[in-house]
């Protein structure tokens, strides 16, 4: 049934700022300030506007808000004062802790797996491993191709002694109460997210 | 009468004594116009030279001044004098800053001293033209203000009018004071933060109008008649069998709006269908009633479709937008989501219109659970489990879209209430059959009984700057009599409308013009002997201010009066003046012009210019230090309709080789102060060419264009492209006459 | 010797993208008599993109933990950050802390397992806003011993400088202390009308193409522009910019060479610093057209 409020109202509820998705007025200068703009399939204004239409798979599934550069520029500019790129984090978010997002979405492949376990494995980003877990995220074969791509990029910044020719680093001193932390918070943001 | 003594003053300052012969500027006043008393000072404004002015009015008996100095806009507040005969003549603004420095050029340095001696001929043959106006004083003058309608707008107008201290007659059509509003359940938000709903403010109001001791009201009214004129307004009312006349002062029209009517909709929007689908004003008495409920099974109704602008922006039906629908429909969204906590109120816009603080009620409404769609409805359905399917066409997510809701609310526009007519094509009085339910004044103007229109059925009024000022002086429409508009707005313009009210009654007291020459004592006064009947002066009138006898004679009404000239413009007798402005007055004006030689290559251009816009606008081109062509002579006009199509012929005959005429924008969004005074002066001037071929002259030596108080920037060019071409016509034959 | 308590960030580390940031802001901040304190095993800061593997409080909370420890080592000290994302970050966990007091409450139940908590109070600043508050633009000046004079420089600001939070008093479309930095140094602040267009960002990462474009378009800007130096404030911006060139030239068959450098950069020139304490020899593309004033 069109516009069924009940998945407008979990996203209100649940996902990272949602509830301003109520406040949008449709006039779309969101759309007009994204740089990936013509990239989009649904801009940020008509996800809000699906959502109040309760086209729930539509928007879960859609690959529209990993195209996010988090470029503030909807933010600054939104007359209404959403915090668009918030929101539209937030449902990128959503559609992933839901299980709708497509997990091989390259953005929603580096951002949820390879960005975070990342920095959680030592507590800073280690750029190198960070690369290269990016490059054979879709095998070795694919990896070297990659890499090759990229080498004169890398060899520069291995000689201007901006990357770290070993990938592994160490922890940082407090790493097991990082962690605890971590998980804690990991434990009350799963509460929050399934609207206990 | 003590006899006229006019006394000229030069200002030499601001450069003026530098860049001109002043001696022989003197010599043009006391020699060659006879003007008993000429000075000139090098600082006229300051307190020495207007000591040197009050002098001589207290010394030497002059009590008429000739004041050569700025532009007649600056320094308004020292010369001063509280007399009725003075006049400015600009020789700085208009000559020295508009022409060439003549410092090095002698050819420069005499087209300055010509046209400055033109000015001030000009000026002294005015004030010689010049009478003292005698102000149209009667005994018979009301300062009551008559309020038509009882809604919102009325008691509004007739409380401030009452509070003010002047009595207030109310007259309402209905048993009932209250009007649309009374049937409203609560109202949008007034008051800061404008997010709560208020209490509906009608009771309030009714039991202060009510209880007023300066208000006197008739319900169940009817106005069989309306003569007379601001001051004099003599108003027959028929209220319970019997009729009663009362003379008031002015009138304030506040008879509200009709809805327009639900049964014309398209049927895609269902109306008739089913008891489900309502109008916005059906929704709000339900609210008001108590419960939101299915009104085909009372079951209650949680899920609302509203839809507006139905009928309207549509050129089947209402071609406007009515202003305050949207802000009522999220009122009714939010009455919804008050009554039910799992309410879904759903708002189908074309573009939603919050004006004014209305926008933080529209946050109010989505942070409650609003939601909005851009959309329009195709097609309503009974739907199976009652209610209704409402198929949108979903302009947001860009498909069609099927709703299931309880209700389906038709926010539905407001049609005038006025009786208008196309001011063009009046109906006159006495061509129209007694039916006195079609008007609410039934005014008895020869022009008609009704309020001249703009556009769509409201009465004429200028929208932005004076929108009160409706096309009958002394009757003012406020609230959606005007035109559409929501509560809040209304109260304000109800108020703004009873101030009016009281501003008119207190100029016609004093003989004085209220709007647009505010303070102005002189009006037209008529030689009955030279009058052919032709009728031109009470058909052009803009404000419908000249009656006619039985033989078609103009009977004037002098409180009515704009003072705008537009029928001493039409007369062709020339019998139609002002004590202080005249067809004469205008013509001498032109003739003291000095024409030079055809072998001179001096061209000489009139300007007719309207002291409204073209004129600061020219003002603001020498404060640009704007450069003009010294062969123009400028004479400002009060409004383009007093233009007598005899100066175009004097001025011809006088050998001046072109003659521009620069008026207000006219049409739909018209700027001209009086209406249409500078679209009649266009259509007379369409008739020019017959003069000018009876003089054998070329048409396009006279034309018209619109000047817009803006417009210094662009003024020039158009004023020297016209001095061009004249000049590149051969010079006017009637010079050597 | 005025203090700040100081994050550097990820890419600030030594062998890190961002190394010739951290080495000239080191420098800069010696010549200005500014000592920064770095926060003693501070984690990263979670970054814009850590949005969707870390939701909201795991992503907060990493903030936190250095906010906390902050203010357990240095008080309530100004704490300063080079990059735009983590001091995003944190502009954003102290907000958040501030105005919603169930994060707060959350973050600390969190912190609590790493015998940490946070209450609030510490200010977190750009060292932009350093410069220009505390130090002020007769200073920065003053410093100058060989102006850049002729040279012609783009002023970047990207996007995480400029928004949400800004620079304090500048526009969101217009911002222009920039402009202004490179005009101190003595040299030329070309127009450059996109100096708050994104350039992709971390998905750089991961729509290569997209971003590739963005760039390209960025760097058209510049050249069009006539500038010979791109500048910026931002690690992210700077890595885009620069290091993607080579394969931005490949796949639009441009040709751009133009080097790209923080302001920190051009201010220890400009106030006689080296070639080396600048950073200048950490640039992928050669810094060439600087090497007049080095």
């Amino acid at each position: 049934m069109a516009y069924d409020l009940s998945f407008a109202r979990d996203v209100y509820k649940n996902s990272e700022m949602g509830h301003w998705i109520k406040m949008c007025k449709q006039c779309g200068v969101c759309a007009g300030s994204c740089p990936l703009g013509p990239h989009w399939e649904f801009s940020p204004r008509q996800l809000f506007q699906m959502v109040r239409a309760g086209k729930k798979e539509e928007v879960l599934k859609s690959h529209s808000m990993w195209m996010c550069t988090s470029c503030y520029n909807c933010i600054v500019r939104c007359p209404r004062g959403l915090p668009i790129t918030h929101i539209v984090h937030g449902l990128a978010r959503y559609a992933s802790v839901k299980g709708y997002a497509d997990p091989d979405q390259v953005t929603n492949r580096f951002a949820t797996r390879i960005f975070w376990t990342n920095i959680v494995s030592t507590g800073r980003v280690g750029e190198a491993m960070l690369t290269m877990r990016l490059y054979f995220v879709d095998g070795i074969a694919a990896g070297i191709k990659q890499g090759l791509e990229m080498k004169d990029s890398a060899l520069g910044m291995l000689k201007a002694k901006r990357l770290n020719p070993i990938p592994l680093r160490g922890k940082i001193k407090g790493y097991a109460g990082f962690q605890a932390m971590l998980t804690k918070a990991q434990e009350l943001e799963e509460k929050r997210e399934s609207g206990v | 009468m003590e006899a006229k003594k006019i006394g000229c003053y030069i200002c030499t300052g601001c450069g003026i004594g530098e860049a001109l012969n002043v001696a022989a500027l003197e010599k043009v006043a006391s020699k060659e116009q006879k003007i008993p008393v000429t000075k000139s000072h090098p600082f006229l404004c300051g307190t020495e030279g207007i000591a040197l002015i009050r002098q001589d009015m207290a010394n030497e008996g002059v009590n008429a001044l000739l004041i050569a100095a700025c532009s007649h806009r600056n320094k308004t507040d020292e010369f001063e004098f509280n007399i009725p005969l003075l006049d400015r003549v600009d020789l700085r603004d208009k000559v020295l800053w508009v022409l060439e420095d003549g410092s090095k050029d002698s050819t420069a340095k005499e087209d300055l001293q010509m046209m400055a001696a033109d000015y001030l001929r000009m000026g002294s043959v005015k004030l010689k033209k010049m009478n003292a106006p005698d102000p149209f004083l009667e005994s018979g003058f009301s300062k009551d203000v008559l309020v038509v309608g009882g809604g919102v707008a009325g008691l509004t107008a007739a409380k401030e009018v009452a509070d003010t201290g002047y009595r207030a007659i109310l007259v309402e059509k209905s048993d009932q004071l209250g009007g649309m509003v009374a049937r409203m359940h609560k109202t949008t938000p007034t008051l800061p933060p404008y997010r709560t709903l208020e209490d509906n403010p009608v009771q309030g109001l009714i039991a202060a109008v009510e209880g007023h001791s300066r208000i006197k009201i008739y319900k169940g009214a009817a106005i069989h008649k309306t003569q007379g004129a601001p001051g004099l307004f003599d108003v027959t009312i028929h209220a319970g069998g019997t009729e009663t006349t009362e003379r008031v002062g002015s009138i304030v029209l506040t008879t509200g709006y009709n809805l327009y009517d639900p049964a014309k909709l398209d049927k895609k929007l269902g109306y008739g269908s089913s008891p489900d689908v309502v109008t916005s004003l059906e929704f709000e008495e339900m609210a008001k009633a108590g419960k939101i409920v299915r009104k085909s099974d009372g079951k209650p109704a949680k899920r609302v479709a509203f839809s507006l602008c139905a009928g309207q922006r549509d050129s089947n039906h209402l071609e406007y937008c009515s202003a305050a629908c949207c802000s009522y429909s999220l009122k009714h969204a939010l009455y919804l989501m008050e009554q039910y906590a799992d309410a879904s109120a759903y708002i189908l816009f074309q573009e939603l219109r919050t004006p004014g603080q209305m926008e933080e009620f529209y946050r109010r409404v989505q942070e409650e659970g609003g939601v909005i769609i851009k959309g329009d409805v195709e097609k309503v359905e009974k739907a199976a489990a009652g209610g209704l399917t409402v198929q949108i066409h979903d302009k947001l997510v860009r498909g069609k879209e099927q709703l299931e809701v309880d209700l389906l609310v038709l926010a539905t526009g407001m049609v005038s209430s006025v009786d208008t007519t196309d001011p063009n094509n009046p109906s006159p009085v006495g061509q129209v059959a007694e039916d006195a339910a079609r008007y609410v004044l039934n005014l008895q103007y020869r022009q008609g009984r009704s309020m001249p229109e703009l556009k769509w059925g409201f009465p004429d009024s200028h929208f932005i700057c004076f929108p009160y000022e409706t096309r009958r002086t002394g009757i003012y429409a406020a609230g959606p009599a005007r035109r559409p508009m929501g509560i809040a707005e209304t109260i304000t313009d109800a108020t703004g409308a009873a101030l009016k009210a009281i501003q008119v009654v207190e100029s016609v007291a004093r003989g004085a013009a209220v709007h647009p020459r505010s303070g102005d004592l002189s009006y037209p006064s008529f030689r009955a002997e030279g009058c052919t009947q032709c009728k031109r002066c009470t058909e052009e009138c803009p404000f419908g201010a000249i009656n006619e006898d039985e033989k078609g004679n103009p009977l004037f009404n002098p409180t009515r009066c704009r003072r705008c000239g537009t029928c001493m413009g039409a007369c062709p007798q020339k019998i139609i003046s002002f004590a202080n402005y005249s067809v004469d007055m205008i013509g001498s004006m032109l003739k003291e012009v000095e024409v030079p030689a055809e072998d001179e290559e001096k061209p000489r251009i009139l300007l007719f210019a309207c002291v409204n816009d073209a004129i600061p606008a020219l003002d603001m081109v020498g404060q640009n230090r704007s450069k003009l062509s010294p062969y123009i002579r400028i004479i400002p006009l009060r409004c383009m309709g007093s233009m007598n199509l005899v100066w175009v012929a004097d001025a011809m005959s006088s050998g001046f080789d072109g003659v521009l005429l620069m008026g207000c924008r006219h049409g739909d969004d018209y700027q001209c102060h009086n209406v249409r005074g500078s679209s009649l002066a266009e259509t007379r001037l369409s008739k020019v060419s017959e003069t000018l071929d009876r003089l054998q002259l070329e048409s396009d030596r006279v034309k018209m264009v619109e000047v817009n108080i803006m417009d210094a920037d662009t003024l020039p060019q158009l004023i020297n492209d016209f001095a061009a071409q004249i000049a590149s016509l051969a010079p006017n034959p009637y010079k050597e006459f | 010797m005025k203090e700040y308590t100081f994050f550097p960030g990820c890419s600030s580390e030594k062998s890190a993208s961002a190394a010739n940031m951290e080495h000239s802001v080191q420098s800069m901040c010696k010549m200005l008599g500014i000592q920064l304190n770095e926060i003693d095993d501070w984690n990263c800061c979670s970054a814009s993109i850590g949005y969707a593997g870390g939701g909201q409080l795991p992503r907060l909370a990493m903030s936190a933990r250095n906010f906390a420890l902050a203010k357990q080592q240095r008080g309530n000290t100004d704490l300063v950050a080079t990059c735009a994302a983590c001091w995003l970050a944190m502009r954003e966990t102290a907000e958040r802390m501030e105005h919603e007091p169930e994060v707060k409450a959350d973050i600390n139940t969190a912190l609590k397992e790493a015998n940490l908590s946070y209450d609030g109070g510490i200010k977190t600043r750009h060292l932009v806003e350093v410069l220009i508050e505390d130090v002020g633009w007769d200073v920065l000046k003053s410093k100058v011993k060989k102006p850049l004079q002729g040279l012609k420089v783009a002023g970047y600001v990207g996007c995480q400088t400029n928004r949400p939070f800004g620079i304090v008093g500048e526009s969101y479309e217009n911002p222009l202390y920039l402009d202004k930095m490179i005009e101190a140094t003595g040299a030329i602040a070309v127009p450059y009308p996109k100096k708050v267009s994104c350039c992709g960002g971390a998905l750089m990462f991961t729509e290569v193409e997209k971003s590739c474009a963005l760039v390209r378009d960025l760097l058209q800007c510049a050249v069009d522009n006539g500038a010979e130096v791109i500048v910026t404030p931002c690690p992210v911006c700077q890595l885009n910019v620069e290091v993607y060139q080579g394969k931005i030239n490949q796949m639009f068959g441009t040709q751009f060479n133009i080097p790209v450098v923080y302001y920190s950069q051009l201010f220890v020139l400009a106030w006689g610093g080296s070639w080396e304490e600048a950073a200048l020899h950490q640039q992928v593309v050669p810094a060439d057209a600087l090497r007049r004033f080095a």
